[in-house]
């Protein structure tokens, strides 16, 4: 008798077999006889259906950085697989590991422009860290084994599988065979002693040390690692973005996040530094502002798992090509216990500042019309969760003033689209979160620019249950463009104020319930519904579009060149 | 910032798509390919790409860089004509009339060091191997005596090196391998 089976079954089989038991998708023409398998299978392989191939991806996305896990989507063939793209291009960006699966027409028509046709390998190849084309039953096992392994080893990325038709229902054995070895490819380079013992050295030789912490920490699992070596080292740390949660909010050695919205510690210090070890980040343009400017006193010690991001856009002077778990655990075991008092305390007094300039307006507002500003709704909504929710994120205003004044206690609690900044990001991404850590809160702030763009994902919402609690912060425009134009353009809103659905009745719409917070009265109250609330719901917070972003560092400037407000710089004394 | 033309050499699996791959790492930077030749190398399963290109070295760093992080790419190298001994050959279609004419094509060719590849009645060939400027030379000198057809292949090249580059790594590669599967 044969052993074989459908290439639609050893593609189930091979997902079951790597650990997956949950994908998000949206079938389609050409992929019909994976999920006419899926159905037989759908005990231990749960399908999500997405409302749009867009949102599918954002959810896997999510998924995949709540957990550490591989997120998978699938879809079909032209339409459905071009739907990915951003996706795709999202998750390249921030290291995230997806496995893409499309179907593709019969292997015979492809070329010819059949229907529903895309040249899926070509198009994604410039936004994967791999893909392939499947075109035999026989060949679905080592795809699949060897995309999971690319997927996420290494710098984690998206990889795509494009498997034609004929793949699908033709038949072949299955064996399974995970893949831990691709001659081309080493994801787990060996760090040699004396490159390790060098920077020992620098940092052991440093008076005014800074680390800037990446998401290379949260991805390699390297929080514990970092704290050690900081506190052994007595060095402050600087986060960006996605790296905010790879240490405590209150742990005293972090000294907040980098960058064009992040706080005057770091980012003033950066370039008083004489020694930065800068762990799983890669100097992207929105941390560094004027290369030409950036830490002028530093010597760099870059530690990446990509050798392509060193000296990309900024020279380091050692480089250490490797785990960033690994490498932290051996320099901590090689560097000599310090003090740096002094230069810890110096962060403290730019803190002071923001805190008196910057917070104090920002959370103790008091806009005579109830309307509030968004700092202010998120340090409560932090508050309320016990700082312990994960966050997930749109992009705009929302996404820096979450990050801003959200707290943070555990790892992998920041998710949010930090290298290619995709609007419509955060309402799947936030689903998929939830899905992947059902027992975390999970909490999304998000502009009613953003929410429109991927709204439809309510329906998820709706079909599976899932408890997000989504703040909705609208000040009907799109507000981080509308800061720029008042700061840069003359205050000339072109195309950003933006006439609104009803939110309220449009989550009602979806089974969600939701409350219209209107005045600053209602707020506490709201909050506390909402968090007392079983399940989804959804909190329409209006806000004053008036409110900007500050601290600002504009675009081009020096890292330590900062806005306060509109119209003054900062000047430390 | 001082540009020059540099040779880069890609190691990689012989699969589908690799060309693309490589390409896009230039055409994102607008970088124009000057020569390309691609064959199978020496290491069984494994193809080298020839690539020269004008830009400056700072450029072409990462560009390497970026094609060597591609999962099908074993190895790249970045070299500079001093590093490396290379060639490219040429072929020039004349009339056999005009070559019978005079002496002068005759003359030129031998002295150019190429040779007769085809000699037909309508037709002769020849063919010459060199560095870019020679062929060129030899060009320039047949174009204004009846030159039909002419065309260039891309750059090869050796590097001064003892040993092929790729080799280290797929060691490296091959000691990995052993040890995960101990």
């Amino acid at each position: 008798m044969s052993n074989k089976i459908s290439g639609s079954e050893i593609l189930i089989r091979s997902l079951i077999d790597q650990g997956i038991d949950k994908v998000f998708g949206y079938p389609g023409g050409s992929i019909i006889p994976v999920y006419d398998r899926l159905y037989d299978f759908s005990d231990k392989l749960h399908h999500y259906l997405a409302r749009h191939e867009q949102g599918a991806i954002h959810a896997a996305e999510g998924f995949a950085r709540a957990t550490g896990k591989t997120g998978v989507v699938i879809a079909t063939s032209g339409p459905g697989a071009m739907n990915l793209i951003t996706g795709l291009n999202d998750a390249l960006m921030d290291s995230t590991p997806i496995v893409a699966i499309t179907g593709q027409v019969q292997s015979t028509l492809l070329g010819k422009d059949a229907f529903q046709e895309s040249d899926v390998v070509s198009v994604t190849l410039p936004v994967t860290k791999w893909a392939i084309q499947v075109r035999r039953p026989e060949d679905i096992a080592s795809a699949v084994a060897r995309a999971f392994y690319i997927a996420n080893s290494g710098r984690p990325g998206p990889v795509v599988i494009d498997l034609a038709k004929d793949a699908q229902t033709g038949v072949a054995e299955y064996i399974f065979q995970p893949c831990n070895f691709i001659r081309s490819y080493n994801p787990d380079p060996e760090v040699a002693h004396e490159i390790i013992d060098e920077a020992a050295k620098i940092i052991n030789n440093a008076k005014r040390p800074l680390i800037l912490s990446g998401h290379g920490v949260t991805i390699s699992k390297a929080e514990d690692e970092l704290i050690s070596f900081a506190e052994k080292g007595d060095i402050p740390v600087g986060c960006t973005m996605l790296g905010l949660s790879s240490i405590p909010t209150d742990h005293p050695l972090n000294k907040g996040m980098l960058g064009m919205h992040g706080n005057l510690g770091p980012n003033i210090n950066t370039n008083k530094a004489d020694v930065i070890v800068a762990i799983g980040m890669r100097f992207d343009d929105r941390v560094t502002g004027d290369t030409k400017k950036y830490a002028p006193n530093a010597k760099i010690i870059h530690i990446d798992i990509d050798s392509s991001e060193f000296d990309k856009t900024i020279k380091s002077h050692l480089h250490i090509h490797g785990n960033a778990a690994g490498v932290l655990r051996r320099l901590t075991e090689v560097i000599d216990k310090n003090n740096h008092k002094d230069w810890n305390d110096s962060f403290s007094r730019h803190a002071k500042v923001e805190d008196e300039r910057v917070k104090a307006r920002e959370t103790n507002a008091s806009t005579p019309d109830g309307k509030m500003l968004m700092g202010e709704v998120v340090s409560k909504v932090s508050e309320a969760f016990s700082h312990d929710a994960i966050l997930v994120t749109d992009v705009g205003q929302n996404q820096m003033f979450s990050v801003r004044y959200f707290s943070y206690t555990r790892p992998r609690s920041v998710i949010s689209s930090g290298g290619l900044g995709t609007m419509g990001f955060g309402l799947p991404a936030a689903i998929g979160a939830k899905i992947g850590e059902p027992e975390r809160n999970v909490v999304l702030f998000i502009g009613d620019g953003g929410l429109q763009m991927t709204v439809e994902e309510l329906g998820m919402i709706m079909e599976y249950n899932v408890g997000v609690k989504i703040v909705l912060l609208n000040n009907n425009f799109l507000g981080n463009v509308r800061q720029w134009q008042h700061l840069f353009f003359n205050s000339r809103y072109s195309a950003t104020p933006m006439v609104n659905p009803d939110f309220k009745m449009l989550a009602n719409a979806y089974g969600i319930p939701a409350i219209d917070v209107a005045h600053r009265d209602q707020l506490d109250e709201a909050i506390e519904k909402m968090v007392s609330t079983e399940g989804a719901f959804l909190l329409n917070v209006n806000i004053d579009e008036t409110d900007m972003v500050f601290p600002m560092t504009p675009a081009g400037h020096a890292v330590d060149e900062i806005l306060l407000n509109a119209t003054e710089y900062y000047k430390p004394v | 910032m001082d540009t020059q033309l540099f040779t880069i050499a890609v190691f990689t699996e012989n699969q589908v798509s690799l060309l693309h791959q490589i390409s896009m790492v230039f055409s994102r930077r607008c970088l124009n390919i000057e020569s390309l030749s691609v064959s199978a190398c020496s290491i069984p399963g494994v193809h080298k790409f020839t690539i020269t290109c004008k830009s400056t070295r700072e450029m072409m760093e990462h560009v390497v860089k970026q094609i060597e992080k591609r999962i099908d790419v074993l190895k790249a190298f970045l070299h500079t004509d001093d590093e490396i001994v290379f060639q490219e050959v040429a072929l020039y279609k004349v009339p056999t009339e005009s070559v019978l004419k005079s002496r002068e094509i005759e003359d030129i060719v031998r002295k150019s060091g190429a040779r007769v590849l085809e000699i037909q009645p309508e037709y002769t060939v020849f063919e010459k191997t060199g560095h870019t400027v020679e062929v060129k030379d030899l060009f320039d000198r047949l174009q204004p005596l009846g030159l039909r057809q002419f065309v260039r292949s891309g750059r090869i090249a050796v590097t001064k090196a003892p040993v092929e580059l790729v080799d280290e790594f797929l060691q490296t590669q091959e000691e990995r391998k052993h040890k995960l599967n101990k």
